[in-house]
């Protein structure tokens, strides 16, 4: 652990030579824009720039094109609070009480928690990755396929448990998601399914184009019949909110550190971002004081899914560097970076090329601290976009809506299916059914049916390999009671009521 | 212009270099915009990170006038990257990346189009398949696994590919033909997420591409049985203590006579003109030359053979005829 200190230090001698703090800020900004543009997400970005970055030294290299992967996750929180739009998969928990807060006023105050969040979350990581990176990349590849399941099932479970509707609305939002998910190859027979013989339907509906559509489109649509009222307009605008937020922060430190916790956990297991910032979203709104008012603009739901996103985030670097599998698209485009610089990942890349990895490391401290800077001078700026009346708004989002989904497959078809999402949307809210748990399912629903079948086909059909060894049966049983939780604690408050009169 | 000029004096020594009775007329057709790069397959696998070296290389080298950008349409197991490039009749700014999934793609999901819809390019290299284990699994050599395996009770081994119906398992279900039992054969994603899941323990062995299992060879978590080539590889630097890609041995040699080359080729439209083509193959010739290019190659110990024109289309017609067959022997053809 000690060599690991003496490298890091050597680390940031490289990592902060001026012109690679220069590298830094250039792509933070970049990454910011291109994180607030929802469809030209982070891995787009990175896939642009990649080739410019051939005549660099390896280490500048990879710092310019972090820092654009790091600002693209601050960018996409900031579409995520002002117009229910997230850029990313993980910004998805974020508008549940972001956006609210942003439509009463408080943007400001939201933008710099969820700023403030991702800092702390993706700070927590790096540690992490500092002291113990070889026995984590020994822990990740216990993981299995019915492990992968095992944490899958535990995702869809706590949201059916933890949901503030009914279980039955959210178990049929639910299956909507795992039926469009469905539509597609199937992976596992190698056969189409869904498709109706339309060419389009090939790859499936695109998650990006469903967010965009169920959420940006869908909001639009519920302003409008409000009457195009946008009730952020009282927003004043104050430089010190900053200040003022940061002083109400450490209120939250339990929140935090437990999404840091499930964060970094959920990034070494292969099962990301995502389902991070949903669970720890789930958990604080279980576990809170307050939990009862999370969905009307409480800042601790903003503060819990934003720390686990980026914590999870950051920890996915790890298996990618280690083990040499990405764990985000994002990641797959600077892996492809790494072999033309010459850089093979795998377990020799820490031995071989420590100046390298040591220097990357350094590099996450020091970009996400210039990125929290960049970010938080920004917060005034962004949040005063909402007192521009919504009737002036509003066709811009829709355009940027618009680009955004034909961006993701330069095809005319997905800015169709954009407005067909949105429109759904709109009855999904107006009949109180839950949008999250139909996102949750189309971005998981593919995977966790492969881990599951892959399972089967290891195990010969049996169900007992989800209990076959005690990593894998812990978290199916935490998935269960997290499952039933609604049950298990309607059955408590029986027995207290029952116990009381005796 | 002085980089015009640079760029055509270029062209005609990688030309003299290669030897090739190619007219320097061939440069008389250029691209004028940006040049897509279909990759029929996800970000991250063997045909993707060929297609972004190939990007970095041309862009390093200022090998085109205008850019190249790399577009994954991996949906239908590349079929809809396939069809994109089949419905762009006579467009030269684009170009098609294909692996195996050029033959087995219509084959097993029904997907309208044939590699005779599109203009084929040129070959770049074929890409070899290794047999691994895990470096813990007492099996040293080919033989010994053979041996386990035949002692075992059917679907006892698991082996792990990438993908449903495609290379990997036909290469599955063609060792089950020699050693006459059955494997369990489980599909993941890619070729790096199986060779990890080869390290944790989860499957028995992999048929990974050497470029998937190399750094996870470095390391010494895996171990090469046997190639499914017909000669050893000709790649002798170093990998893991004193074994190079040549001191494997071929498969054949060990009693698994299975031999298996994947298609690294590139495509272009249909209905585009012969000075196109020709400007693409030259391209190629020219990326072949760069000390990048030879670096993939070793890493990935690539089997360099590169063919264009007519001997190309030969090629591609007697592979086509070698996967239907494959594929009918083990069952994989649509609607059966």
């Amino acid at each position: 652990m000690l060599d690991n200190f003496i490298n890091l230090y050597h680390g940031f001698y490289i990592a902060g030579d001026p012109f690679n703090i220069l590298l830094m800020v250039i792509g933070i900004l970049l990454g910011v824009i291109i994180g607030v543009l929802p469809g030209l997400g982070g891995a787009n970005g990175v896939a642009i720039l990649l080739p410019l970055t051939f005549s660099m030294s390896p280490t500048s290299a990879i710092i310019l094109l972090t820092c654009i992967y790091w600002g693209a996750l601050f960018g996409g929180a900031i579409t995520s609070v002002l117009f229910n739009i997230p850029g990313e998969p993980w910004s998805v928990a974020t508008t549940f009480d972001g956006h609210p807060m942003a439509r009463s006023g408080r943007a400001g105050e939201a933008l710099t928690a969820a700023f403030t969040s991702s800092f702390v979350g993706a700070f927590f990581a790096i540690v992490m990755i500092t002291m113990i990176a070889p026995l984590v990349a020994q822990f990740a590849l216990q993981f299995g396929p019915a492990e992968k399941f095992a944490v899958y099932f535990l995702a869809f479970a706590s949201f059916v448990g933890m949901s503030k509707e009914a279980p039955a609305k959210t178990i049929v939002s639910m299956m909507i998601g795992f039926a469009l998910a469905a539509v597609g190859l199937d992976m596992v027979t190698g056969q189409l399914r869904l498709t109706f013989g339309i060419t389009e339907l090939l790859n499936g509906f695109d998650f990006l184009i469903a967010v965009i559509g169920l959420f940006g489109i869908g909001e639009i649509l519920l302003t409008m019949e409000e009457g195009l009222e946008f009730r952020g307009k009282a927003a004043k605008i104050d430089p010190k909110v900053v200040w003022k937020t940061w002083k109400t922060l450490p209120r939250y430190w339990m929140t935090s550190l437990r999404s840091c916790i499930i964060g970094c956990w959920m990034g070494i297991t292969p099962a990301g971002a995502t389902p991070a910032s949903f669970m720890a979203y789930g958990i604080a709104k279980r576990v809170s004081k307050n939990g009862k008012n999370f969905g009307n603009g409480e800042i601790e739901g903003v503060v819990a899914p934003e720390t686990a996103a980026h914590a999870a985030g950051t920890a996915a670097m790890l298996p990618m560097l280690a083990l040499g599998v990405p764990g985000s698209p994002t990641a797959a485009v600077l892996l492809g970076g790494l072999l033309i610089w010459g850089l093979q990942p795998g377990p020799m890349l820490f031995v071989e090329q420590a100046e390298f990895v040591w220097g990357l490391i350094a590099s996450m401290y020091l970009g996400n601290i210039v990125g929290l800077i960049l970010v938080l001078t920004t917060v005034p700026l962004f949040a005063s976009i909402l007192r521009i009346p919504f009737s002036i708004i509003a066709p811009v989002i829709l355009v940027i809506c618009a680009i955004g989904a034909y961006t993701v497959n330069n095809n005319v078809f997905d800015v169709l299916m954009m407005m067909v999402f949105g429109v759904l949307g709109y009855l999904l809210k107006k009949t109180n059914y839950p949008l999250a748990p139909l996102v949750l399912a189309i971005v998981l629903g593919d995977s966790a049916e492969e881990a599951f079948r892959q399972s089967l086909l290891a195990s010969g059909g049996s169900l007992a390999i989800f209990w076959s060894n005690p990593l894998v049966s812990s978290i199916m049983g935490i998935g269960i009671v997290a499952g039933l939780w609604p049950l298990i604690a309607h059955l408590f408050s029986k027995l207290r009521v029952t116990a009381q009169p005796a | 212009m002085k980089h015009f000029h640079a760029l055509g004096l270029g062209a005609v020594t990688a030309l003299g270099m290669t030897a090739l009775s190619m007219l320097p007329a061939s440069a008389a057709w250029q691209p004028n915009k940006p040049v897509e790069f279909i990759v029929p397959a996800g970000t991250g696998g063997g045909a993707d990170q060929m297609a972004r070296t190939l990007q970095g290389i041309i862009a390093k080298h200022d090998l085109m006038p205008t850019q190249l950008v790399v577009i994954n349409k991996s949906g239908g197991a590349g079929g809809e990257g396939f069809l994109d490039v089949k419905s762009s009749k006579g467009n030269p700014h684009k170009i098609v990346i294909t692996l195996s999934n050029l033959f087995t793609t219509p084959l097993a999901t029904g997907i309208p189009f044939n590699w005779k819809e599109l203009t084929p390019v040129a070959m770049l290299a074929l890409d070899e398949f290794v047999l691994w284990v895990n470096a813990q699994e007492p099996y040293k050599t080919a033989q010994e696994y053979e041996a386990a395996i035949k002692a075992a009770p059917d679907n006892t081994f698991k082996m792990g590919g990438t993908g449903s119906k495609q290379e990997d398992q036909i290469i599955t279900v063609a060792v089950e033909k020699a050693l006459g039992k059955k494997l369990t054969y489980i599909p993941y994603k890619g070729g790096g997420e199986v060779a990890v899941q080869l390290v944790g323990g989860h499957i028995n062995s992999t048929v990974n591409n050497p470029i998937e299992a190399v750094s996870q060879w470095r390391g010494d978590k895996v171990r090469p049985l046997c190639v499914f080539d017909s000669k050893q590889l000709p790649y002798t630097d170093k990998i893991q203590g004193d074994l190079s890609w040549s001191s494997i041995p071929t498969c054949k040699s060990a009693g698994l006579d299975v031999e298996y080359l994947m298609l690294r080729g590139i495509f272009m439209p249909p209905g585009v003109s012969e000075e196109q083509v020709a400007y693409f193959v030259d391209l190629f010739k020219k990326v072949r030359e760069t000390p990048e290019w030879q670096q993939l190659m070793k890493d990935g110990a690539f089997n360099q053979t590169f063919m264009a024109g007519d001997e190309f289309k030969a090629w591609l017609d007697g592979a086509e005829k070698n996967h239907k067959g494959l594929m009918q022997e083990a069952g994989f053809i649509a609607g059966n």
